[in-house]
């Protein structure tokens, strides 16, 4: 059990919940939710609080993170894109501490949960699909052509463009789930190395120096990678944005 | 990952073989899977990867939309505008300190030139202050080398005057004691008298 590297993507129900025969328990994933949002808002909340002219250091983190969310939007789509600052900044701050406490021993990542990926990428499309049509009309389907293509070629390109904007929340959802399940898995095996390894004695604790060092270098690796997914995310999200505040505008 | 120990036995057999699963979950998990339902569900998925596992979908999404509803509207009504709130006023405070700044530089720079004017004015004032007294002094000694040149002269002018007046003085004499020294000298040679008229007409006629 211990050398599953599966078994920490295991969904424990803690406090089970039927609803019409349906299973809404508050279960270990919901728990570690809770935790990302109540993390994220403490954090944000605390650090702020002082609204110091001269920042304190952690005051200065939060103001990077918002800086640094508003710059990657206003640079993909526009001042007009702002509009959705809050829902960007929200989206990477959960997506960017859920990796985070999931580099935790013993703590859940909930981003390893393909449908956890898949609803936020799925928000993310929805924003843009109902925005996009709300504030274009049938112009927002000027998203599918793109400007300066001669027409008998647009009978090839329309089709790609439909075919990579369907695909999107796949893509999205998928790049940070199988990011954040591999990264996992794989420190698993390095660390279960390490334990199997050390129990056959002297030769065995030598040679486990191996694994060690591996899962030493691999937990930076994957707190980068958990940073970095967070940044992919968010600057998807931003590029995906753009299209609906100016479609037909690439 | 598991939190607690009943929970991690019950996990455990759900990857062995069913029979001995059911046995174990029923028996050692009193707390999640006490629910004939759930036990049953957990055994049924058991071989399932569980990212896949689709039975925990719905749980997971309502948490999902629960969670992350709350987190958007904390950040939007409360954390972002008070956080956008200290940029812009720090932003506003260096904008402003900056104006400052400039405007300082620009008096500072104003005095400057005001100073450098007074001085140059001082520089010429003083110039010509100087030029004054020299053009003052040299007037004063040209006006008394004057004056005693004149003092001279008239007193160069004075003694030739007196000079000459002496000089005709005893020119005048000179017809005098002529004529008296002529008339001796005839009395002398000649003897008897001499007309005086004769005698003078005759020296005036020697002095042409």
């Amino acid at each position: 059990m211990a050398n599953d590297p599966i078994h920490q993507f295991q969904i424990a129900r803690w406090i089970p919940i039927d609803v019409g025969g349906i299973d809404l328990s508050f279960t270990n994933s919901s728990a570690f939710m809770v935790a990302t949002v109540a993390v994220a808002s403490a954090f944000l909340y605390l650090t702020s609080s002082n609204r110091g002219l001269i920042p304190t250091r952690l005051q200065s983190v939060s103001e990077m993170a918002y800086e640094f969310v508003a710059s990657t939007l206003r640079d993909s789509a526009g001042t007009a894109g702002m509009k959705f600052f809050p829902f960007v900044f929200s989206l990477f701050m959960f997506v960017l501490v859920a990796n985070m406490l999931g580099m935790f021993p013993y703590f859940y990542t909930i981003t390893s949960q393909i449908i956890v990926t898949f609803a936020l990428a799925i928000l993310v499309i929805g924003t843009v699909l109902v925005y996009g049509f709300a504030k274009h009309g049938f112009k927002f389907l000027g998203v599918f052509v793109p400007s300066g293509v001669p027409a008998p070629l647009l009978l090839l390109v329309v089709p790609i463009e439909i075919i990579s904007f369907l695909s999107r929340p796949i893509s999205l959802s998928v790049r940070l789930f199988a990011n954040m399940l591999a990264g996992h898995i794989t420190l698993k095996v390095f660390a279960g190395f390490v334990v199997s390894l050390g129990s056959l004695g002297a030769v065995g604790i030598g040679g486990a120096i191996l694994p060690l060092a591996m899962t030493v270098a691999l937990t930076g690796l994957e707190f980068l990678v958990a940073f970095l997914q967070a940044y992919v995310f968010t600057v998807l999200t931003c590029m995906y944005l753009n299209d609906a505040v100016h479609p037909g505008g690439h | 990952m598991f939190v607690s120990s009943a929970q991690a036995a019950s996990t455990t057999a759900q990857n062995e073989t069913p029979a001995h699963a059911e046995t174990a979950a029923t028996g050692a998990a009193p707390d999640a899977h006490g629910t004939a339902t759930h036990s049953e569900t957990g055994v049924a998925h058991k071989s399932v990867f569980p990212p896949f596992d689709s039975s925990h979908f719905a749980s997971q999404l309502l948490w999902l939309a629960l969670t992350f509803a709350f987190f958007y509207l904390f950040l939007s009504r409360v954390v972002l505008p008070r956080i956008g709130g200290i940029i812009e006023t720090r932003r506003d405070r260096i904008a402003t300190d900056l104006d400052q700044a400039a405007r300082m530089k620009q008096e500072s720079d104003e005095a400057l030139a005001a100073y450098e004017q007074e001085l140059a004015e001082a520089k010429q004032k003083a110039g010509s202050i100087a030029q004054k007294a020299r053009d003052e002094s040299k007037a004063k000694a040209d006006a008394e080398t004057a004056e005693i040149s004149a003092a001279l002269e008239k007193k160069l002018a004075d003694a030739e005057a007196s000079i000459a007046s002496i000089k005709d003085k005893a020119m005048a004499g000179v017809g005098a004691i002529a004529e008296e020294t002529a008339t001796e000298i005839v009395k002398k040679i000649i003897g008897g008298t001499v007309d005086k008229a004769s005698v003078s007409a005759a020296v005036k006629a020697v002095r042409g």
